[in-house]
């Protein structure tokens, strides 16, 4: 891909603001590739973890916030990790995701969206995950109604998988809830849409 | 001293050898009968692992003229040495081979101890049974007969040995350093400093080289004038220097100790003694031409589009600081000169110095040591077609941007770009431009580029706050105390954009410069419509390296620039004795390093000073006069100017002192006149026959 670049579009306002949200400094990483090469899952990824710092760094922030790559980041923090310039990956990749969402870009991994909404939901309605719903709705949701049936068995005999939902903690998980809505309701971006991803 | 010693041939009579004598007499007959002594070295096992020297030395033992033949575990220990010394009396011995490694390694040792003994030194010879034979064969059989072929072939050069005695030669304590630049300076300090005399040699008008130039030096950003300028007034003020400015180095005679150096002064026009560098003729002068000290590098004037920044008159001095601070006329560019009329500058003068009938003297010094230090300088313009360099104005170099950042530069230290005198906002450099570019015939890293470029944006930025820089590299080599913390604080704290690519092509659109780069660590096609581009143009050898190296008879590297004895245990000395090198004549080097160097080079001539005579080395050419018909070849085909013909005698004769022995002559004498002592031909076909 061809870009033209000015001094003007090197650091758009968007770069300060995901500077802000994952307090780090983007300039810092020297592309070494360290993070690219220990990801777990850079095989999968459109670009690797790098080459998204690499596009901010040059002020490509369209181009990053539409990647696969930043939904497909597991925030292992392997990468956070191993930097030799201490730069946290896997923070500027939840700063990224979180802007997507804000700004309603749609991810290309429509899969990591909806299990996202699915995990969260069931952790809100039983203080914690209930697998037996989460695998349900995930491969109703997926049109994939029987992937990874087989394996359901053995996690079930192992004591791995229960058939009703563990209500322990539901009244913590409600504060964390209760407090996420209140901040965002007073924070500045009052009006942007939520729980688009989440 | 020896029976040997006593009966020592002169070096005609061992010439007659190989020839048929009418009289039967050859010199071998005058050599006493050889009674050798062998001694092979086990090396540890360095040697004994893969040659049997018990049998080498029992195998030696039964040639005629071998009276002993012993073998012991470390020939080169104080045991070992003392046992060849013990058997030169005990068996009354006069030729002593060594079976060991390289003579390059332990040739001294040994002839030491053979001079301890008693004998000629020259009289014991190496056989090289381990870089030659163990450390290069594995077959324990075959190597060992190797080892007895070696040692029988030393055996019949030895026989035909003498000896030899060395000469010695006084020592001229003076030196001479060519080139007024940091490393000159620094290494006329240094041997001055000790209290020698030293004469300082430099083609421009005025000392100071390219650090003069300079703004802001890497990693400190330190002026370049404030630590420099106290060192060219020290050199201007050391009763122990003598300053020749404006002059070249017309021809180099003579050898280590003693060279005799002619030095042209040329004419500057003016009476230096006169001169008080007032420098009213240089405002007055009516003439305005690009001036070499800053690079050619002419800016726009918008206030008075007439009088750019950047130029000098015909009469000139090339910084305030100069030294001597005194006024030079470019002939080339002077009305008087070249219509005939003008004289302004006479008129205008006080002390009455312009000297229009001047003319180039010649000045004859002797010097004991010689340290050159030209310098470099870089790519010429029109090699990088592709990048407008010489084409498009605002397309300048690394060096014309420094004299933009100098605070004594044409702008006063402004950023302006020359087409127009505008501040520009967005600046791209390149590095690597003929570096690393074997299509340029430049394959080697010009070192400091990578340094100066990040520096350089630094200071762009401190003087335009809403400028932005880029740089495109290849690499980024910033080895060196503080040198990769100075690059990283451009790229994070300064926010220069490195992008990983080189640029393939910059044309002209508007008044803005297209630069079409890649990143290739993203991946991208770049493309920066620059107000100015700075190109970090390779560092080359200082132009008439060639011929100048060809004066002073010291070798040229591959890339032009002059070659070191050994690139890392020798590197300032060069193939010839009492001739040493200091800073980016040898390699592009930066300012830390150089004056290093230089410091280096003035103690290697202060080691040399230290010494009242030289002994030489007495390997040297001989000439057999009834053989040589005065065909003048070996005169060619000598690097150290050691021979001379004689005039009456019409035949070629050696100067001793300053053959070193490498043979060259021999090979190109027509007539087999030429022998060189202790290797004579005669030595060679018998230790061909010895294992043929």
């Amino acid at each position: 891909m061809k870009h033209v670049i000015k001094r003007e579009q090197l650091r758009p306002d968007i770069i300060q603001t995901i500077e802000e949200l994952s307090g780090q400094d983007i300039k810092s990483c020297y592309q070494c590739g360290k993070c690219s090469a220990g990801c777990p899952i850079a095989a999968d990824m459109d670009v690797p973890p790098n080459q998204v710092i690499r596009q901010l760094q040059l002020g490509f922030v369209d181009e990053a916030l539409r990647l696969k790559t930043i939904w497909l980041c597991a925030s292992c923090e392997t990468c956070t990790t191993r930097c030799p310039r201490e730069v946290d990956l896997a923070a500027v990749m939840d700063a990224l995701r979180n802007i997507a969402i804000q700004k309603g870009i749609r991810s290309p991994e429509r899969a990591v969206t909806l299990f996202n909404k699915i995990f969260l939901s069931t952790v809100k309605r039983y203080g914690r995950v209930f697998e037996m719903e989460l695998i349900g709705m995930f491969n109703t949701g997926t049109l994939n109604f029987f992937k990874d049936m087989t394996k359901a068995p053995k996690l079930f005999f192992k004591g791995r998988l229960k058939l009703f939902p563990n209500f322990t903690g539901r009244k913590m998980a409600n504060t964390v809830f209760k407090d996420v809505k209140r901040i965002k309701s007073s924070g500045p971006e009052e009006n942007s849409e939520p729980s688009k991803g989440i | 001293m020896s029976a040997d010693a006593k009966t020592r041939k002169k070096p005609p009579a061992d010439a007659h050898q190989h020839a048929p004598n009418d009289s039967g007499i050859t010199a071998s007959d005058r050599r006493p009968t050889p009674r050798v002594g062998v001694f092979v070295c086990h090396c540890g096992i360095n040697i004994a692992k893969t040659v049997d020297v018990k049998r080498v030395s029992e195998e030696i033992a039964k040639e005629p003229g071998v009276v002993i033949a012993e073998d012991y575990q470390y020939m080169c220990s104080v045991p070992g040495q003392q046992m060849i010394v013990d058997a030169v009396s005990q068996h009354n011995l006069n030729r002593i081979i060594v079976a060991a490694c390289s003579p390059k390694m332990h040739e001294p040792t040994f002839r030491r101890a053979v001079g301890k003994a008693g004998l000629n030194p020259y009289l014991c010879e190496i056989s090289n049974i381990r870089e030659h034979c163990s450390w290069v064969h594995e077959d324990r059989e075959q190597a060992t007969e190797k080892a007895i072929d070696i040692t029988r072939t030393i055996l019949e050069k030895i026989r035909g040995d003498d000896s030899l005695d060395t000469t010695s030669t006084p020592v001229t304590k003076r030196a001479l350093v060519i080139g007024g630049g940091i490393a000159g300076i620094q290494a006329a300090l240094d041997i001055a400093g000790s209290g020698y005399e030293v004469i300082l040699v430099e083609r421009e008008s005025s000392i100071g080289g390219h650090m003069a130039q300079l703004g802001e030096t890497f990693p400190t950003l330190d002026c370049a004038s404030c630590i420099f300028t106290p060192k060219i007034v020290e050199v201007a003020q050391n009763e122990n220097i003598k300053l020749l400015a404006y002059s070249e180095v017309e021809s180099v005679s003579g050898f280590v100790g003693q060279f005799e150096v002619k030095i042209r002064r040329k004419a500057r026009s003016v009476d230096e003694t006169v001169c008080t560098g007032c420098g009213i003729c240089t405002e007055k002068c009516p003439t305005r031409v690009a001036d070499e000290f800053n690079r050619g590098l002419v800016v726009h004037n918008p206030d008075k589009p007439r009088k750019p920044f950047g130029k000098r008159g015909a009469i000139y001095i090339p910084f305030a600081q100069a030294q001597p601070k005194v006024a030079t006329i470019d002939r080339e560019n002077c009305r008087y000169y070249q219509a005939g009329k003008c004289k302004v500058c006479e008129k205008v003068c006080g002390p009455k110095a312009i000297r229009f009938d001047q003319k180039d003297e010649i000045v004859t010094e002797k010097v004991g040591a010689i340290v050159i230090a030209t310098g470099y300088e870089t790519l010429p313009r029109g090699v990088y077609g592709e990048y407008g360099y010489g084409k498009y104005e605002n397309v300048i170099d690394g060096l014309q941007l420094e004299r933009m950042l100098s605070a004594a530069g044409p702008t006063a230290g402004d950023i302006r770009r020359p087409s127009d005198g505008k501040v520009p906002k967005e600046v791209v450099w390149i590095q690597c431009v003929g570096s690393r570019d074997e299509s340029k015939g430049i394959p080697y890293c010009s070192k400091i580029c990578c340094m100066y470029t990040a520096k350089q944006t630094r200071l762009y930025k401190h003087r335009v706050h809403d400028g932005q820089a880029y740089v495109f590299y290849m690499d980024i080599r910033a080895g060196g105390k503080r040198y990769e913390e100075f690059v990283k604080h451009a790229q994070v704290d300064e926010g220069t954009v490195y992008l990983r690519g080189r640029v393939s092509k910059i044309y002209e659109r508007g008044d803005k410069l297209i630069v079409m780069g890649m990143d290739t660590l993203s991946g991208s096609q770049i493309e920066i419509p620059a107000d100015m581009v700075v190109l970090a143009t390779a560092i080359v050898p200082q132009h008439g390296t060639e011929e100048f190296a060809r004066k002073l008879r010291v070798g040229i590297g591959e890339n032009g620039f002059i070659a070191e004895a050994h690139v890392k245990l020798k590197p300032v000395e060069t193939s010839t004795a009492g001739i040493f090198i200091a800073g980016a004549i040898q390699a592009p080097k930066d300012i830390p390093d150089t004056v290093a160097q230089a410091g280096c080079a003035a103690s290697k001539v202060l080691n040399l000073f230290s010494n009242d005579t030289l002994t030489s080395e007495p390997i040297v050419a001989s000439v057999d006069e009834e053989l040589c018909s005065g065909c003048g070849l070996c005169i060619g085909a000598c690097a150290y100017d050691a021979r001379k013909m004689d005039e009456k005698k019409h035949i070629v004769v050696v100067e001793d002192v300053l053959c070193q022995g490498c043979g060259a002559c021999r090979a190109a004498c027509p007539s087999s006149a030429c022998e060189l002592k202790n290797f004579r031909t005669e030595q060679f076909i018998n230790m061909v026959d010895a294992i043929t």
